[in-house]
């Protein structure tokens, strides 16, 4: 039967086809004695002979569909699954306590689980004992006749539902057959939905129920646009699907063929609209999307994708592959952003009762200055293959970004001492993201090469609310007064210094925030690369007179986010 | 019994792949085959035991194999780590 849900439109577009859960089966059991130790063990073979076919056959679809880098983690799953330290334990706790082989499982894992864990000085095995939670999650799943979903086998096109996705989720999906997302949780700025516009493809999140409201291979169609999901569709509403999926194919038809056009306003005026990337494999979307600059380049990814601490060596050939890409336009990169919800498995954090606002970002890169020039250094070496900008992230006062950058020129000098080739225009420059900065922007801007404004947490930090957080979510309003003062501020601060300003967070992507930035003469929107085309298009419809007196209403008379949603209706129809 | 010792040159020490590569070749052998390391003692062809021992560059390390293909095995495995830039 038909069913409608409403959720939050996360990334454009319109797909049908059928649900594919990832969602996790019930693997509850309960302990029990075994009569017969020798036929418990025979369970256990074939549960663990089971494990392994689909192991080898997950990891030969993944090593096909998505690169043998992402094949690799099977591979550590097969090898525990042969560890006769492992199989051994559990065989043997199955014959010596005559218990089940669900419960023999749980304990041998757990004792490996909490002796990997507890090697804190050793990242890899506390990675080790990731994979062995998976590895037994598979097994207990054969144990009890449960099928487990595995995204690597998706062989025909599918909408994912899940409850949220994790990283390690999508990276196991391919890309080929998946037509969109649909999560019960997260918002806008959410892991599942900044994926699906890096994809391309449509996303509805925070439906609440998705996952009890459709069944495995249900028809589906997802509108990313507005946010409706319906189950079990009609033949006229799939129809109706397949026609607005149409005119939005016509409208991004349209906006391709401002590609290769510069971004211009009504009256003529320039700005720079750039892409945010994450690694090098996201350049394709912002070349085909026509960014005139990278600015943001999160490099974090360099380290959440990696088993151990990236080499100065491998973090060189990456920000040199985008720079090389991207030359002779600027490529902005952010020096490491761990901490807050970003943790690296070989890197453990203390405990916090606060991580976002603990030991973080540029506060980890200044502790761990070894990390930190081991970045530097790597900039440094490919800044000679292109345009770079560096920027230092959670900066909170000046005495931090001139600690930043007096490291920064230490390495710059042992390098030139070295006869290493630098680019000769290198900016450095911080976002502006702490509020302390944002008030404090006309100081700063005598230090920096530029600003680039972080919206996400900026509206965070100044409202105190956490826009995950669904109790308070209301809060995220990036267009209250009290916010676009801050950012009219942090522009005119740079200005006033000869200095550029940019935006990265998802507002500088945003058709309500863009017509106030104009006005506010930001300089650089940097933006996911699926919005790239729809701004250029927006921009061409706007012009800065106008938008000066809008943004000076917005500032000044307004008092709430509402009264500048509105303001910005009137201004802009 | 075969009785090898080895120099780990590797900057990372045997970790993760090498690790991998080191138990996937003492796999295929019969005989039993353990890697000592400060005095610990782990199943060459237990991953899990292999990594847990945490060893470093510059470690020295003894690998010793017992059953009937000892001799190949220890062959085997040196080639490995050589391969492997384990030590030299």
């Amino acid at each position: 039967m038909t069913k409608q849900l409403k959720g939050i439109a996360a990334s454009d577009g319109i797909a049908t086809a059928k649900a594919y859960m990832l969602v996790q089966p019930d693997l509850s059991f309960k302990q029990s004695a075994v009569q017969d130790a020798d036929a418990e063990v025979q369970r256990l073979h074939s549960a663990l002979k089971q494990s392994t076919d689909e192991l080898q056959l997950i990891r030969d679809k993944a090593a096909e569909s998505l690169g043998e880098e992402e094949a690799q983690v099977f591979d550590a799953h097969m090898m525990i699954l042969a560890d006769p330290e492992f199989t051994g334990a559990i065989e043997s706790k199955v014959k010596d306590d005559k218990i089940n082989a669900e419960q023999a499982l749980k304990d041998v894992s757990d004792t490996f689980i909490s002796m990997f864990e507890a090697m804190t000085d050793n990242p890899y095995m506390q990675e080790r004992a990731a994979d062995i939670r998976d590895v037994s999650t598979r097994v207990l799943a054969h144990l009890l006749g449960r099928a487990l979903p595995n995204p690597a086998l998706i062989d025909s096109e599918v909408i994912v539902v899940a409850h949220d996705l994790t990283p390690s989720d999508t990276a196991q999906l391919n890309k080929k057959y998946v037509k969109a997302f649909v999560t019960d949780i997260g918002g806008r700025t959410a892991h599942s939905a900044i994926m699906a516009r890096s994809l391309e493809i449509p996303a509805v999140v925070g439906t609440k129920s998705i996952t009890e409201d459709v069944k495995d291979g249900q028809m589906l169609t997802v509108d990313g646009l507005t946010g409706d999901v319906t189950v079990d569709p009609t033949d006229e509403q799939i129809a109706a699907s397949q026609k607005e999926a149409a005119d939005y194919a016509a409208q991004k038809a349209e906006w391709a063929t401002l590609k290769t056009a510069k971004s211009i306003t009504a009256d003529g005026k320039h700005f720079t609209i750039a892409a945010n990337i994450g690694t090098p494999k996201d350049l394709d979307g912002v070349l085909a999307n026509g960014a005139e600059a990278v600015g943001l380049y999160r490099s974090e990814f360099l380290y959440m994708d990696s088993a151990e601490l990236p080499t100065e060596d491998d973090q060189f050939e990456a920000y040199k592959q985008v720079l090389e890409t991207m030359s002779p336009k600027q490529v902005v990169v952010r020096t490491m952003d761990i901490g807050g919800d970003k943790h690296l498995p070989y890197l453990p954090l203390p405990e916090e009762e606060n991580p976002f606002l603990g030991y973080r970002a540029i506060r980890i890169s200044l502790d761990r200055d070894d990390i930190f020039r081991t970045q530097l250094r790597a900039l440094l070496r490919a800044s000679a293959f292109g345009k770079l900008g560096i920027m230092f992230p959670m900066i909170a006062t000046i005495a931090e970004f001139e600690a930043a950058k007096k490291i920064f020129e230490e390495e710059k000098a042992k390098l030139v001492a070295d006869g290493v080739k630098i680019g000769d225009d290198i900016e450095l420059g911080m976002m502006m993201e702490i509020p302390a900065a944002a008030v404090l922007a006309d100081q700063f801007a005598k230090h920096v090469d530029f600003f680039s404004i972080g919206t996400n947490d900026l509206i965070g930090y100044t409202m105190a609310a956490d826009r995950g957080n669904e109790r308070v979510s209301y809060l995220y309003q990036p267009y209250n007064p009290s916010i676009l003062r801050l950012v009219k501020h942090i522009i005119d601060a740079a200005h006033k210094e000869g200095k550029w300003a940019g935006m990265c967070g998802e507002a500088a992507g945003d058709p309500v925030m863009v017509p106030i930035l104009l006005g506010m003469g930001l300089d650089e929107y940097s933006m996911s690369a699926s919005s790239v085309l729809k701004v250029r298009s927006l921009m061409k419809k706007l012009s800065t007179e106008d938008m000066k007196k809008l943004a000076d209403k917005a500032v000044n008379e307004s008092e709430s986010n509402d009264d500048n949603i509105k303001l910005v209706e009137e201004f802009t129809k | 019994m075969e009785k090898r010792e080895f120099n780990v040159i590797a900057e990372t020490g045997i970790h993760a792949r090498p690790a991998t590569l080191l138990v996937q070749a003492a796999s295929k052998f019969n005989a039993d085959i353990n890697l000592e390391y400060k005095g610990k003692s782990v199943n060459l062809k237990s991953i899990m035991g292999v990594m847990s021992l945490g060893v470093g560059q510059g470690a020295d390390v003894t690998i010793s194999a017992e059953g009937a293909d000892e001799a190949d095995a220890i062959a085997a495995i040196e080639e490995t780590m050589k391969k492997e830039g384990l030590s030299d």
